[in-house]
């Protein structure tokens, strides 16, 4: 019997004439948004298949052992917008993550003097007073909208955003769901939101505070992983997007994930494989093969084939539409807005192995104020200049960093008495003047930051045991991120919601039937947060009409 | 003129004179007529100590007994539900006790010291219950609650601090187990034991090494970030791992006045303690009878739907109350709801389906939730690293 028409569906011939397994969804990336998706597929009783290209999982959500008995968490680094729901449905504490929350954070200011960011609510007055009576005093109505706003937002995050040109009973429902929660805020509150939503971080900030170095503290979470500058319009929602997550209910606080980020993934990937999922790595998706308007499977780099009837895309929308799709097999449209999508690359990364704890000019060496977000930027002028050398093609001279030694809280990343850091750098373009990066201007870039830690630690340099210096090159290169941008997509009103990533193709599905995207270019957009992963998996689910496995959202009142 | 003095009305720990500069938050409360902190700095942050490096509880206020004489094993074994012949020397048991009618007075650590040489360590206290009890034995019974001083040190980093602090070899001591140490030229009894259900351990030394020791446990535990916690994380920790706090989940029966009020183990989901192989020990009867008859109640483990934790809720099925909430926590690490509820026993079966009346409040404003929970076997922390030995290093 010709094996082709054999009565059992699940076999198949590869190009290389084996007989290879017909799986039920393939997902293209092992990114934690990928496993979230392959996940709640396999849950529900699909025969799931990841495919990744690197030889490890995790993309931007991982640990890496690049210096001996040093853990870095070389991505992303800190962990709050993870959603609670996903965690404790997919058991990843059982599968062992643990988030541990931190406190505290640090401006250093030139003049010597530094802003400490206390975790106790009545200490951390007490430091704004020391800057401005009234800024003290402020922070409590700054923090009051700051929770209005997430509360707008949150109850979002897990849902499918509305397709506004639609009619269908869903859509008109979630729209409806969408301009209720707006009209609860009332009219003022509408207007203030409609501000808040494309106004600039700087404008926001200054609406509540006087003090230079506790505005530009605060903007930091307005400008990472951004290509704007703190007076651009839209950095208010970036930092929205940064205090709306939260470590057990406590809205806005970030923590460590034990072990680094990568272990977000590996308790992903093991309730994947928990669920009879399949993880395969160092398979480089060249195509998403297609036929009759179908998607039937994918190819790989080398030759070979996966195949199935639903194909989920964790790769950025650029990614997904013009690299790993024939553009014959794609309405032009679609090809037309993967072009146009915004996905600028604005940041770079150090991490750090250091032979001890670095002391810190006026800081004491036990203060709980390192254990949290540390900053040399100053002022609004400061990071607006910074962002001015990146607008130029170079990297900020300058830069605004956003420095954790995530050692003084997780026991296992370094040896004891030995310490990790992790530098977020801000802003770093995608080429140098229109020209590539080469190794040099990547060592140059690494001295730029080094330096400006150096400025403020006397003992810092002479601790370095080993440096991992990122620029936007190496991200996209070795994360798969195009740009190197950090969100798969910039976090501006036109790409989110409904918009994201591009209208007509915010439910998760694309242009051909059976291929869908879950990565973080779709709705509620970057971060490691599962959201849209999880999302993903619930459309497709309806799609295929199984139960569906996707959890709701807790309520947040 | 006559001259009247007395003591202060509250009693300091060995260790006060640390834990006050330490308590941050000046956050007190009491324990046994002893000072004791609610929390140093952070209730959140202690707590993570105890699950992701090492958290440090004054542990002093503990009622203890000295249990010795001829007849301390056979007078024990009257006197709690388990075979106490099979808690050897050098090692630990958990161990429960009842009165006559079979209701349940209390828990403890029993520690096996020597030959006929207990030590019981208790929430409540029992010295007239177990001078009541020891009629016909030959022993003596000492409170040596001021005698001894008391550190739980706890979580994954705590054997890394206490090696590091000299107490070498200390990675193999299995768990309920003791090993003895000396410092400072006298003893300091270590046991594998603790309230977390984490890896930890518990320091046992005299009052006036206390200081001492707190100081060279700190010094030496720095890079592990070592930190000391107050009773808000410890509780937390408790229910978390599913242990049973006496005056919380269970009224001790000697305290009851109301009918009906006390449990026995059977309804605490105890009865693995209650050994009837044993001829004899208090209670036995009315056990025996229990485990023939039927318990009323059930305590048991609820997972809870959202994030609200049931704290006090009453317990339904359809409109009615069946029964109450004794303990519930939203669970750091475990990420669940989870809650301890009295039920009746009808209403107790693993996979059990009931519904939790919740009430919170956000800016005044009560609301009330009716949640679904799922009665489960077991509590959700409950890592490997509690049991391994040689107990990891982080
Ligand atoms: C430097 C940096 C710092 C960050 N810091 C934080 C932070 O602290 N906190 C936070 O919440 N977020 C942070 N972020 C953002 C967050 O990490 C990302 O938004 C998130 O991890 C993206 O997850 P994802 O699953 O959507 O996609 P990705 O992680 O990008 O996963 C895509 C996967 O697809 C794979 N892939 C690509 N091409 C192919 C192909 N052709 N075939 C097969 N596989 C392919 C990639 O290797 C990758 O594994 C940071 C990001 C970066 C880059």
């Amino acid at each position: 019997m010709d094996s082709r028409t054999c009565p059992w569906h699940a076999l198949r011939f590869d190009t290389g004439g084996h007989v290879v397994k017909k799986y039920d969804a393939i997902v293209i990336g092992a990114g934690h948004n990928g496993l979230t998706n392959a996940a709640y597929l396999a849950k529900s009783g699909l025969d799931v298949l990841v495919v990744e290209r690197n030889s490890y999982i995790g993309g931007a959500t991982v640990s890496r052992e690049l210096h001996k008995d040093w853990t870095y968490s070389n991505c992303s680094y800190v962990c709050s917008l993870l959603r609670p729901e996903i965690s404790r449905d997919l058991e990843l504490p059982r599968h062992g993550l643990q988030v541990v929350p931190y406190g505290g954070g640090i401006t250093f200011m030139e003049n010597g003097d530094q802003f400490g960011n206390f975790r106790d609510h009545e200490r951390q007055y007490r430091e704004i007073m020391r800057h401005s009576p009234r800024d003290a005093n402020a922070y409590d109505r700054y923090s009051a909208d700051v929770t209005k706003q997430t509360r707008l937002i949150r109850p979002f995050l897990l849902r499918t955003p509305p397709d506004p040109t639609s009619l269908k009973p869903r859509d008109l429902k979630e729209l409806a769901m969408l301009a209720r929660a707006f009209t609860e805020m009332g009219e003022e509150g509408l207007a203030d939101t409609l501000k808040f939503w494309t106004m600039s971080v700087g404008d926001y900030l200054e609406s509540f505070f006087e003090t230079d170095v506790l505005k530009a503290h605060l903007a930091g979470s307005g400008i990472i992983g951004t290509a704007l500058g703190v007076y651009s319009p839209g950095t208010a929602y970036v930092l929205l997007h940064h205090y709306m997550g939260d470590v057990d209910g406590t809205v806005g606080a970030w923590g460590f994930a034990r072990g680094g980020m990568g272990a977000v993934s590996a308790a992903l990937a093991k309730s994947l494989q928990a669920y009879g999922g399949e993880i395969v790595c160092a398979a480089n998706v060249d195509q998403i093969m297609v036929r009759n308007g179908r998607a039937t499977g994918v190819a790989l780099k080398d030759g070979t084939e996966y195949h199935a009837d639903i194909v989920v895309s964790n790769l950025d929308p650029k990614r997904t539409f013009l690299d790993i799709m024939a553009e014959s097999d794609l309405p032009e449209d679609v090809v037309n807005k993967a072009k146009n999508f915004k996905i600028r690359g604005s940041s770079g990364k150090l991490n750090i192995a250091l032979d001890g704890l670095p002391t810190f000019n006026g800081v004491h060496p036990d203060s709980t104020l390192m254990i949290g977000d540390m900053h040399f930027s100053d002022s609004l002028e400061r990071l607006e200049r910074a962002y001015d050398d990146w607008k130029a093609g170079a990297w900020s001279r300058d830069p605004y960093c956003d420095m954790l030694i995530p050692t003084l809280t997780d026991p296992t990343m370094a040896p004891p008495g030995k310490h990790m850091m992790t530098v977020f750098v801000q802003y770093a373009p995608p080429l140098i003047n229109g020209r590539e990066w080469t190794d040099e201007d990547r060592d140059a870039f690494g001295k730029t930051v080094i330096d400006q830690i150096g400025n403020y630690s006397p003992d810092f340099k002479d601790l370095i045991l080993h440096a991992e210096v990122r620029t936007p090159r190496e991200l996209e290169a070795e994360v798969g991120l195009t740009e190197g941008n950090i969100f798969q997509g910039e976090l501006t009103f036109d790409q989110l919601l409904f918009n994201r990533p591009f209208p007509g193709y915010a439910q998760y599905r694309g242009p051909v039937k059976g291929m869908y995207m879950c990565g973080s270019g779709t709705h509620p957009g970057g971060g490691v947060m599962a959201a849209p992963g999880a999302n993903a998996a619930r459309e497709i689910l309806m799609d295929l009409k199984r139960p569906n496995t996707v959890p709701g959202a807790y309520a947040d009142d | 003129m006559s001259e009247y003095r007395d003591e202060t009305m509250m009693l300091k720990t060995p260790f006060h004179s640390r834990v006050e500069a330490a308590n941050e938050l000046n956050e007190w409360d009491g324990w046994s007529g002893y000072t004791t902190p609610v929390a140093y700095t952070d209730v959140e942050l202690e707590y993570f100590a105890i699950r992701n490096s090492t958290g440090v509880f004054d542990l002093s206020p503990m009622t203890k007994y000295r249990i010795s004489g001829p007849d301390a094993e056979a007078y024990l074994n009257r006197l709690v539900t388990r075979d106490v012949s099979k808690i050897k020397i050098d090692r630990v048991g958990y161990v429960i006790w009842c009165d006559d009618e079979g209701q349940m007075m209390d828990d403890g650590t029993l520690f096996h010291l020597g030959k006929n040489d207990y030590r019981l360590c208790s929430y409540t206290r029992v010295m007239d219950w177990m001078s009541w009890a020891a009629m016909g034995f030959d022993v003596r019974i000492v409170d040596e609650t001021s005698e001894v001083a008391a550190l739980a040190v706890q979580g994954p980093t705590s054997c890394a601090c206490l090696s590091a602090m000299g107490l070498t070899g200390l990675e193999e001591l299995k768990p309920f187990g003791i090993k003895r140490f000396t410092f400072a030229d006298t003893e300091l009894m270590v046991s594998r034991t603790g309230f977390t259900g984490d890896l930890g351990y518990e320091l046992w030394i005299e009052p006036q090494h206390a200081e001492a020791l707190w100081d060279q446990l700190f010094a030496a535990g720095k890079h592990y970030m070592i930190k000391p916690i107050g009773s808000s994380a410890l509780d937390l920790a408790r229910i978390e791992t599913g242990f049973l706090q006496a005056g919380v989940d269970f009224v001790p029966a000697q305290d009851t006045v109301r009918i009906g009020r006390s449990r026995s183990p059977f309804e605490l989901g105890l009865s693995w303690l209650v050994d009837f192989e044993k001829p004899v020990f208090n209670g036995r009867k009315a056990l025996l009878k229990e485990s023939v008859e039927g318990s009323s109640y059930r305590l048991v483990f609820l997972d809870v739907e959202g994030n609200k934790p049931a704290a006090n809720s009453f317990i339904l099925v359809g409109p009615e109350q069946v029964g109450t909430v004794t303990s519930a926590a939203w669970c750091p690490t475990a990420k669940s709801n989870f809650a301890f509820a009295q039920v009746e026993a009808k209403y107790a079966e693993v996979g059990r389906e009931l519904i939790a009346e919740i009430y919170y409040q956000r800016e005044l404003h009560w609301t009330r939730l009716l949640a679904k929970c799922t009665v489960v076997a077991a509590a959700p922390f409950n890592p490997p690293r509690r049991r391994q030995t040689p107990a990891p290093m982080c």
